[in-house]
Order: C-alpha cells, then sequence, then structure tokens
C-alpha cells in the first residue's frame, strides 16, 4: 500500500500543516513531516476536509444503467470529493428486498471508488401500501439504516407511524419525500407567480410543509428518528426550527439546486430544471441558506438524479423531475456559503455520517482516523462542461457556468480515488 | 418584426397594431370573388397539431393557403407521434423538409418554445397546454376594435376556468399591452395564484359576475369543461351556471354598446345561455371569420412576405 504525504495543507481552513497517509489511515499530522516511501502530495493552497458524505444519491442501477451505473455514479462522486454516497432506494427492480440492497453494496465495492451505502425502501415497490422487510434489510450484508420511499411520500399516516416505530429495533431512520401527493397531482413547478404565467401546473409549498408537519408530530409521538429529504421552502424551515426546538428527533437535508437555482428558470421550458420538490422563490432559498448556517437544516445532500437524454430533451411536463449534483456539490456550497470550511465540513461530511451511521467517514484527518478525506482548491474556478462530466448523464442546470472551488484529490481508506482532479479509475 | 410568436407577451403594442392593421387590409380579402394573394408563393406552413382543434387547424390552413403556401398538415394522429416519436425528431424532420412556419397545438405547455429551439422556421404558438393561445387574443382584440372602434380604455370581463385557459392568459397580456383593462371572473378555484404580478399589474380579479357586468364594454365567456367538478373546482355544473353563466338577465346587466364574446366551442347552458349566444351583442361567428384574417396577417408578417 502506498504511502502518502500531503504537504503544507490546510485541514478544514486552519493552519497549513502535513498529513502522512499510510496503510489507510492517517499515520501523523504536523509541519515538517518526513516520510521517504511516500508518494508526496503538495498541498499548498489547498484545503483537506473530511470525505464528503452524501446522503440521497440516485445510482439508477439496478435497471436505468444507460442514466448512470454505480461505478459511473460513484466516480462522479469520488470527483465530487466524497467518500460515501447513500444509494437510493427507486431502482428497477426497486431496492425494498435483502437481495436487491446487497447487489447495490457488492456493486459499490467492486466499483471501489466511493462506499456506497444503499437505502432501502420502506414499501413495497415504493407503492405505499405495505411495509417492505425492514428487518431483513438491515440485516443483510448492507446493513441498511436508512429506509426512503423516495420519489414517492409515505403519504398514508398509519404507515409511516409503524415505519417509523418498526425501525427503531435496529436504529434505523425514516427519510421522508414530503410531498402531499393530493396536493400535488399533475404539478410541474412551484406554485407562484411563474407557474401562473407559464401555464405549469403549480406544486404548492404547503404539499411539502403539510407532510413535514405531520410527519414531526409523528415522530415525536414515537419517540424515533426522521430525516426530511430536500426542505425546499421558507415553511418548512419554520415547521423543522419549532420541532427541534421541542427535542424532535428530526435532522433535514437541502440540495444545492435549492440553495441556489429558482423558478425562475422554468421560464425557458427546458426540463433541465425541472426537479422535485420544485425549485422555488428567492425567499425561499434565502431562508434555505439561513437555516443551514443556523442548522435548522443539518445537512446539504445532492439529490443526485442523472437522467437520459430522451427523458429531458422533450416538453416539460414528458420530462423525468431531476439533476446532476454529485461533482458540482461543493462548489455550490462554496459558491453559496464562501470559505466556511467548519460549517462546509460539518454539513457535507460529518452531520450526514452521524445520520448515516457510517463511523469510519465524516471524521476530520488526525491520527489513527481512516484516511476518507478529500482536497480541494478553493482559488480555482472552473466552467461546467455537461459532456465532460463523469456521470452518464448530462442533465446539469449549471452547464456552462463558472463554479468556485475545484477537488483536487479525494482518498478512500488511504488509497486514492481521485488525484490532479482526475478519477484514478 | 419578430421571429416566433410564441406568447402575447412577444408583442409589443407597435407589433400588435401592426399585426390588427394588416388583418384589416387582410379581411378585404375575404371580400373579393377570388380569395388569394400570392404573399406566400412557394413557401411551406406546416400544422404540426397534437390535440384534436377542427377549428383553429382549419382557421391557420385557410389562412395559409388565402397567401398561396402550400400547407402541409401533420397530425398526430396516424402519424409517427403515436409510435412515439419525440417532439425533437418530428422538429428536426420538418426542419429537413424546408418549413418556413410551424403553426404548433399541443398539450403540454411550452412546447412551441422547445419546437422554436430545434427549428430554423418561424414557429407560431397555437394553443400549448393551458399556457397561452396568442393568435386567439389577437383575433378577439381585432374583433372588440372593429365593433367598439377601440382598444384602449376599454373594461374587458373575462369570465370562467382562468386556471386552466390559455386564452385568458393571452389575453391579459395582448389587452394590457394595447391599454385596455381586464377584469378577472370566476370562483377562487379558477383563478390562478398571482395572476396580476404573473401577467399583467392592474388586472383585477372579482368573484362576483354581477357586479362587474354594469362596468364592462366586453365580456367574454370561457369554455368551462364540466369534468372540472370532478376535481371539486366546483360543486355542480348548475351550480356554476347560476353563478358563472351568462344568461339573459345577466346579459341586460351590460351597458347598452357591450359585447359578448366566446372563443368556442360552446357549452350552451354552461357557461352562456342560447339566448346570449345568438343574441345581437354576441360576436361568436365575427371571431371565426376575424380569425382567418389576423392568421393571414401573422404568418404574413412572420414570413415577410411581399408586398400586398
Amino acid at each position: 500500500m502506498t504511502a502518502y504525504l500531503i504537504t503544507n495543507v490546510s485541514v478544514v481552513g486552519a493552519a497549513p500543516t502535513d498529513l502522512l497517509i499510510r496503510d489507510g489511515v492517517v499515520a501523523a499530522t504536523g509541519a515538517g513531516l518526513s516520510a521517504p516511501d511516500a508518494t508526496v502530495v503538495d498541498g499548498t493552497g489547498l484545503v483537506a476536509l473530511p470525505g464528503l458524505v452524501d446522503l440521497h444519491t440516485h445510482l439508477r442501477e439496478p435497471g436505468r444503467e444507460d442514466a448512470e451505473t454505480v461505478e459511473s455514479g460513484s466516480r462522479a462522486a469520488a470527483l465530487g470529493g466524497y467518500t460515501a454516497v447513500c444509494a437510493m432506494a427507486n431502482t428497477s427492480p426497486v431496492a425494498d428486498t435483502a437481495g436487491v440492497v446487497e447487489q447495490v453494496w457488492r456493486l459499490g465495492r467492486e466499483a471501489g471508488l466511493v462506499d456506497v451505502q444503499p437505502i432501502g425502501a420502506v414499501t413495497v415497490g415504493l407503492a405505499g401500501e405495505r411495509l417492505a422487510e425492514l428487518g431483513a434489510m438491515a440485516d443483510s450484508a448492507a446493513q441498511v439504516r436508512i429506509f426512503s420511499d423516495d420519489g414517492h411520500c409515505v403519504a398514508d399516516p398509519l404507515l409511516m407511524r409503524r415505519a417509523l416505530e418498526y425501525v427503531k429495533a435496529f436504529d434505523g431512520i425514516i427519510a421522508q419525500h414530503a410531498e402531499e401527493p393530493r396536493l400535488t397531482e399533475g404539478a410541474q413547478m412551484h406554485e407562484g407567480e411563474v407557474s401562473t404565467r407559464l401555464g405549469l401546473t403549480g406544486w404548492p409549498a404547503v404539499a411539502e410543509e403539510a407532510i413535514i408537519a405531520r410527519d414531526v408530530l409523528l415522530a415525536e409521538h414515537v419517540g424515533s428518528r426522521l430525516h426530511v429529504c430536500h426542505v425546499s421552502t421558507a415553511g418548512s424551515v419554520e415547521v423543522l426550527r419549532q420541532a427541534k426546538a421541542r427535542g424532535v428527533r428530526v435532522t433535514a437535508e437541502v440540495t444545492p439546486h435549492h440553495l441556489l437555482l429558482t423558478d425562475v428558470k422554468a421560464t425557458t421550458y427546458d426540463p433541465v430544471y425541472k426537479v422535485n420538490p420544485p425549485l422555488r422563490t428567492a425567499t425561499d432559498v434565502a431562508a434555505l441558506r439561513v437555516a443551514l448556517a443556523e442548522g435548522v437544516i443539518d445537512i446539504i445532500a445532492t439529490d443526485h438524479a442523472p437522467h437520459a437524454v430522451e427523458d429531458k430533451e422533450c416538453e416539460w411536463a414528458y420530462a423525468r423531475p431531476g439533476m446532476l449534483g454529485l461533482e458540482t456539490a461543493l462548489s455550490i456550497a462554496l459558491d453559496v456559503l464562501g470559505p466556511q470550511w467548519e460549517l462546509i465540513a460539518e454539513r457535507m461530511s460529518r452531520a450526514p455520517a452521524r445520520i448515516a451511521g457510517l463511523d469510519s467517514h465524516g471524521l476530520d484527518p488526525a491520527p489513527g482516523v481512516p484516511a476518507n478525506l478529500t482536497l480541494v482548491d478553493p482559488a480555482a474556478r472552473w466552467v461546467v462542461e455537461p459532456a465532460e462530466l463523469a456521470s452518464h448523464s448530462r442533465n446539469t442546470p449549471y452547464a456552462r457556468m463558472t463554479l468556485p472551488g475545484r477537488i483536487v484529490a479525494t482518498f478512500l481508506r488511504g488509497e486514492p480515488t481521485v488525484l490532479d482532479g482526475k478519477a484514478v479509475k | 418584426m419578430i421571429r416566433h410568436l410564441l406568447s402575447a407577451a412577444d408583442l409589443d403594442a407597435a407589433t400588435a397594431t401592426q399585426i390588427l392593421d394588416t388583418a384589416a387590409e387582410m379581411a378585404t380579402v375575404a371580400g373579393r370573388e377570388v380569395k388569394k394573394l400570392p404573399a406566400l408563393r412557394g413557401r411551406t406552413v406546416v400544422n404540426l397539431f397534437y390535440e384534436d382543434s377542427t377549428r383553429t387547424r382549419i382557421s391557420f390552413e385557410a389562412a395559409a393557403k388565402r397567401l398561396s403556401a402550400d400547407v402541409i398538415n401533420f397530425s398526430a394522429k396516424g402519424s409517427s407521434v403515436t409510435k412515439g416519436e419525440s417532439l425533437k425528431d418530428t422538429a428536426l424532420t420538418l426542419q429537413a423538409m424546408g418549413a418556413d412556419a410551424v403553426v404548433v397545438r399541443h398539450p403540454a405547455s411550452g412546447a412551441p418554445h422547445r419546437l422554436a429551439d430545434w427549428v430554423d422556421g418561424s414557429v407560431v404558438n397555437a394553443g400549448d397546454g393551458t399556457h397561452e393561445h396568442p393568435t386567439q387574443a389577437l383575433l378577439d382584440a381585432y374583433t372588440m376594435r372593429s365593433r367598439l372602434g377601440r382598444l384602449a380604455g376599454l373594461h374587458v370581463a373575462v369570465v370562467g376556468d382562468v386556471l386552466h385557459s390559455r386564452v385568458a392568459r393571452s389575453n391579459v397580456l395582448l389587452l394590457s399591452t394595447l391599454g385596455a383593462k381586464v377584469t378577472l371572473v370566476g370562483p377562487p378555484t379558477l383563478i390562478p395564484v398571482d395572476i396580476a404580478a404573473a401577467l399583467a399589474p392592474g388586472t383585477d380579479v372579482s368573484y362576483d359576475l354581477d357586479v362587474v357586468l354594469p362596468d364592462v364594454d366586453v365580456v367574454m365567456m370561457l369554455r368551462v369543461q364540466r369534468e372540472r367538478m370532478k376535481d371539486s373546482y366546483f360543486p355542480s355544473a348548475r351550480e356554476y351556471a347560476r353563478r358563472y353563466g351568462l344568461d339573459g338577465p345577466r346579459m341586460r346587466r351590460l351597458p347598452e354598446h357591450a359585447i359578448v364574446m366566446h372563443p368556442g366551442p360552446m357549452n350552451r347552458g354552461m357557461e352562456i345561455t342560447p339566448e346570449v349566444a345568438d343574441s345581437p351583442r354576441s360576436t361568436i361567428v365575427e371571431q371565426v371569420a376575424n380569425g382567418v384574417s389576423v392568421r393571414m396577417a401573422v404568418l404574413y408578417l412572420l414570413l415577410g412576405g411581399n408586398k400586398l
């Protein structure tokens, strides 16, 4: 196993130091380290972060390998600075059995670019009718702890209550896609001034807020852990703020695109901007940024959602919702938050690792800690070229935008997955 | 002149007025023995219809033919479209065939915008989903101007299912551009959110038709689908008709000079009674005739036809 000596690097924004990586762990830190056998990586001007952890990734395999595979998504993740991703369950077949989650887990191991932690479906086939075998998925080799019907809301309140209760047996957590389905039938974009102008059926903020309000009450009632996926509205932030103040065990994520883009993007009718939940208003964006800074929202999660060209190069109403996110997330976070490395490390690595129970991730580089880390060049700026992304798909909403910050290297258990800004395999 | 007509918002007052003035010249052709001008000879106009709409399609077809254009009707039914060809591939096909203009009717809002990205010719929106129908707004404005002599300062009530109406959106945009005031009337469930901010500041909303009627120069009734009651937009067709339908007694609340419009097809007995539809105030048949003149003007100006 090759040793790596990263010199003169700022660990989470602190004064520059050296990091020696050997045998999968950070062997030593401190200025002026010497290791003649180690490959030297010049860290001058770079910031080392604990490897990013994405709690919300769609890898599309099995079923839509034309849009993404576990391998291509893993490569995109590594290039984005991630060392672990949680793969959503809405594949085909759905990840609602031990067999499917083990398959995804195994494909992740084979790709070897990030740790792929499968998320299990809450209900059989995401149909919202009866519980999937949550315990079997928890006991499988994939050791599933997060369960989600993401893409669909667990709308039935009884089923949601039961799911929250049931997963307490193995310290599981339900990640809810908060969308009251009756309020969003046919919905295409945020309900508001722009949807009225464009004649596109509105997705009202209240459809998200009503489910979050219900679910925090349910989680409080049964004393379970609830995670809220892709929070998108100012009203949801207020519901979460109150719930957290009461001590409800709720965590929440926001996506990079909901921190940056607004519903005005729909004006072109280009479905690259179609996403669920939809892009909201500038008021919502401002509230989400404040909530993220304050910790009302715990983490940034990408909701990386690759789609084949034909599913986006069409009429808005017929397009699938979703955007790429893995390779741009850190840049968007830098753009939105500025170089607040402590906050970025917390929201993009430590907190998601804690929520997911990924014990070897989300740890700042220090002697003895598993060497899952990424090196960022904060001074670099890059232009997003869809064709140059590692993802199989091209549906990035940031095409041809110039973004700050570039991932220079990523290490997974001491082995580089990215060096000089390029994937090693 | 603009290249595409995708939204009534594409038209400033000068361009809209130019279209209406040109339409008035085109109307004189309809009175001739030979109803044909050579203006678009050798040009190809494709009618690309993904929705059944006989009246709009034949209106555009008549308009193009009176200008001597070659017309190709491309209907979604019985074509490659039903086999799942994408809009983009269809666009590339039309492009390869050398379409100078594509008139598109589509159930998805924004489809004409997408099409305009993929073809070199002019795209005319002939109705897209619940978004817009700009030539309908132009023919409505033309009809108002010919009946009432002006557009600036007119007060127009647009009544009914505004939420799902592309006619309403285009009319609000165009009428405000041309200096008319619009009041939208309907049950609150059928008025979209933030409509004034979305389309034209100064647009009013009322839920009470009887209060609005004495103060308007034009009342435009929108088609209301009976099926909407299944989605709880209103309790029953009968209650809708009672509260928002235009019948004889309501019509008599209008000022003497006021006209009654309807884009068709009508639901007689739902939003409008036969007594009103067939009254001298009604411009419904004129609207159809004016539609051909206005669409001639649009095609002529978009394609930069030869001198008249």
